[in-house]
């Protein structure tokens, strides 16, 4: 098994396929009645998925963004169901799958200061951990499946609400086979103080992942959530095809942060949206280095006076790598405001593009958005584009985009390299530098994983 | 031969391996090119552990492209001659190396590296040349204690290495940097350029709390106004990519009055 695992990718281990029950190979009708099954759904989320299935057949591969040729929905297995019975301590999760989190360092960082982990394995949360206090404060915080059955009525009135299956066709897929994700609840005047975590993991071969997120911050809540992803090399393509659905309510704050670190096989097809209301704040925190192709546009609709959006993202492309990740910003009322910043390095013939759309509406008057695109490019080869898209139907707004493209310098290696750094510790450090604005607003330890994980990227290929 | 005659030829050659090993940097008939154009031709310059250095002379005679040269830099190639540190040469040494052998170079010009904070960066080229992670108090005491040296407010370790640095705060980080790292041979290249008098006190004061025994320092300038405040040993002028003459302080003195034509004509004659 070990020859398969390919080389510089640090997270590259496996378990044995040890799965109690998969779908067969492919989609259809069949297959996703049988997931429903197994799962013991209500009559309301069966008809959801099929009618999301109908949705997806008829809609076309998106032709406009990156090549997914490669990507073939035949050979994708659906519905993966690790383990019998969620966990509710780590002691009670299977061995082997318990090594897996141990090697990602899930157990220190919940020592140190995770409250609450849902750790998504495979198609299916095994466990789950919320602290007493914010139970005590009312917050729901439980895998998406479970909230199907203890919290039927709230998921129903908002799921598919932010992003319906018509949306696009990885939507609908997603709305027609999801598994997992979380569901998350926080009530009127609730502060989370400490950010909620999920590890999200592939295993099988070919083996999707589709799971669903739900987060509802009511009115003048926060809550920082966190997902980060790791998974093993594998020969051949697998599909990541995530939603996430956010409503943020009057005065609330939400700020959701992702690391991003798929094997370089992993089609990684995800729609991120959040409506934001009154006075809200909405922050998207994204941090792109792994899979093959990227399409991640997190988007936030500004539907409340005041209400403000943030779209902070890295992308790190590497060899075979197409990293095609931006945002979107709408503004329908009066007052809002946006920015939008981007980072990206392409090395070793990677391939970045920014795109990005802001929207400002006929009513939007006063409205404020800023987009800021930045590339470091380390080679000749690499490439990087850039996709900024405005549509302004109001006149008294402001609008402003910057722009630029860099390589590291002769003179600031060389400085460098005078203080004492070799030429990896020294071009780590030039590009720190260049995402800091970003990194700075991840967690500590994320902050710090992922300055790690790009370092391991340059020592792939330089000296 | 008797025994007696025997060791004392023993403690002569000791004595001799001793003053040879006084030197810290020796610089050997040293010819470079800088994208096939000649800089230097035949620098001869010999560093003695422990002492001060002034290197001077007119614009464009090489002066930087020594120090670069010491550094490493890709650019300039040493086609003939060789660079003894400690008696290693290090003439094909990268410019990491040397940093790590204790070689540290201020620049004239330092570069910016936006989004690094100074204190990030002192830490990581610490722990480089200590060899090992420093503990984050200690490092916070010698940083607060370096700093005050050096008159350096409170903050500046929080700022962007060099990243929209006035003159005078690149040369402190500089020397800052220096400070921290306790080099063994220090070049300050034109580190009174761009200062105004106060701010070339406060560096000059700096130099000074920080040179010790153990510690060389080459000052490379064009005049002689950082002289005032830090007194070398001796100086050395260049001219035309060689080194054509050196002195003691009254050669300082001579230049001040007279201006390097003067020299020109000495160097004609030679």
């Amino acid at each position: 098994m070990s020859n398969e695992i390919s080389t510089n990718y640090r997270y590259g281990f496996r378990d044995p396929e040890d799965y109690v029950f998969k779908t067969k190979k492919g989609l259809s009708k069949e297959v996703i009645e049988e997931i429903s099954w197994m799962k013991m759904e209500p009559e309301w989320m069966r008809v959801f998925r099929l009618k999301a299935y109908e949705i997806f057949i008829s809609k076309p591969m998106p032709s406009w963004g990156p090549n997914l040729s490669g990507l073939d929905f035949d050979e994708i297995y659906y519905y993966i169901k690790p383990v019998e019975k969620e966990g509710h301590s780590w002691e009670d999760i299977p061995s082997y799958i318990r090594n897996t989190f141990e090697k990602l360092g899930i157990p220190e960082a919940e020592k140190k200061y995770l409250a609450g982990v849902s750790a998504q394995y495979e198609s299916e949360s095994v466990y789950h951990n919320l602290k007493k206090q914010w139970e005590k404060q009312g917050v729901i915080f439980v895998d998406t499946d479970t909230a199907i059955r203890e919290y039927p009525d709230l998921v129903r009135e908002y799921i598919g609400t932010v992003v319906p299956p018509q949306d696009n066709k990885f939507a609908a897929l997603n709305s027609a086979v999801w598994s997992g994700g979380s569901f998350i609840y926080v009530p009127k005047g609730v502060y989370v103080d400490i950010p909620l975590q999920a590890y999200f993991r592939i295993n099988a071969q070919n083996a999707g992942q589709f799971e669903r997120t739900l987060i509802i911050a009511d009115e003048g809540s926060y809550l920082h959530y966190i997902e980060g992803c790791t998974a093993p090399i594998y020969s051949s393509s697998s599909l990541h095809s995530a939603v996430v659905e956010i409503i943020v309510k009057k005065g609330a704050r939400v700020r959701y942060s992702t690391v991003q670190n798929w094997s370089n096989n992993v089609y990684n097809l995800v729609t991120k949206r959040a409506f934001a209301y009154e006075d809200s704040i909405m922050e998207w925190v994204d941090g792109n280095l792994g899979s093959k192709v990227s399409m991640k546009y997190p988007s936030v609709y500004l539907y409340g006076k005041g209400a403000r959006a943030e779209l902070l993202s890295i992308a790190f492309a590497g060899k075979g790598q197409h990293q095609d990740v931006g945002g979107k910003v709408l503004h329908f009322v009066p007052y809002t405001s946006s920015n939008i910043v981007s980072k990206s390095i392409s090395k070793d013939s990677g391939h970045n593009s920014y795109r990005g759309l802001v929207y400002i509406g006929p009513e939007a008057e006063g409205s404020r958005c800023s987009v800021r695109c930045d590339t470091l490019i380390l080679d000749e080869y690499s490439r990087s584009d850039t996709y900024p898209y405005m549509k302004v139907r109001n006149r008294n707004v402001s609008l402003s985009h910057e722009a630029s493209v860099s390589k590291i310098g002769e003179e600031q290696l060389f400085y460098l390299r005078s203080r004492g750094l070799d030429e990896i510790e020294a071009n780590a450090m030039v590009i720190r530098g260049f995402i800091e604005p970003i990194t700075k607003e991840f967690p500590m330890e994320y902050a710090v994983e992922l300055n790690r994980l790009i370092k391991i990227q340059l020592e792939g290929t330089i000296g | 031969m008797t025994c007696k005659m025997y060791s004392n030829m023993i403690i002569f050659i000791k004595i001799q391996r001793y003053i040879k090993e006084a030197d810290l940097l020796s610089i050997e008939d040293l010819y470079v090119e800088v994208e096939g154009k000649e800089v230097l031709n035949g620098v001869n310059l010999r560093i003695e552990r422990g002492r001060i250095y002034a290197l001077m002379g007119p614009n464009g005679t090489g002066k930087s492209t020594l120090a670069y040269t010491i550094m490493g830099h890709p650019k300039y190639k040493i086609t003939k001659g060789r660079i003894l540190f400690n008696d290693r040469d290090i003439s094909s040494l990268s410019p990491t190396e040397r940093a790590r052998l204790g070689i540290f170079l201020a620049f004239q010009y330092p570069v910016g590296i936006p989004g690094v904070t100074v204190a990030s960066f002192l830490k990581t080229i610490l722990n480089i040349r200590k060899g090992e992670n420093m503990p984050l108090v200690k490092f916070r005491n010698t940083l607060k204690e370096k700093m005050s040296l050096l008159e350096i407010e409170e903050g500046f370790e929080r700022r962007y290495l060099n990243d929209g640095f006035s003159g005078g705060e690149k040369k402190k980080s500089e020397i800052l940097q220096m400070a921290m790292l306790e080099p063994e041979l220090v070049i300050l290249d034109e580190i009174d350029s761009g200062l105004d008098i106060d701010a070339l006190k406060i560096v000059s004061k700096g130099i000074e709390k920080t040179f010790n025994s153990n510690m060389s320092i080459i000052i490379i300038t064009h005049y002689q106004r950082v002289l005032n405040y830090i007194k070398p040993d001796s100086i050395f002028v260049m001219m035309d990519g060689r080194i054509i003459t050196s002195g003691g302080d009254e050669l300082a003195a001579i230049l001040e009055e007279r201006g390097y034509e003067w020299l020109e004509g000495v160097a004609n004659v030679k």
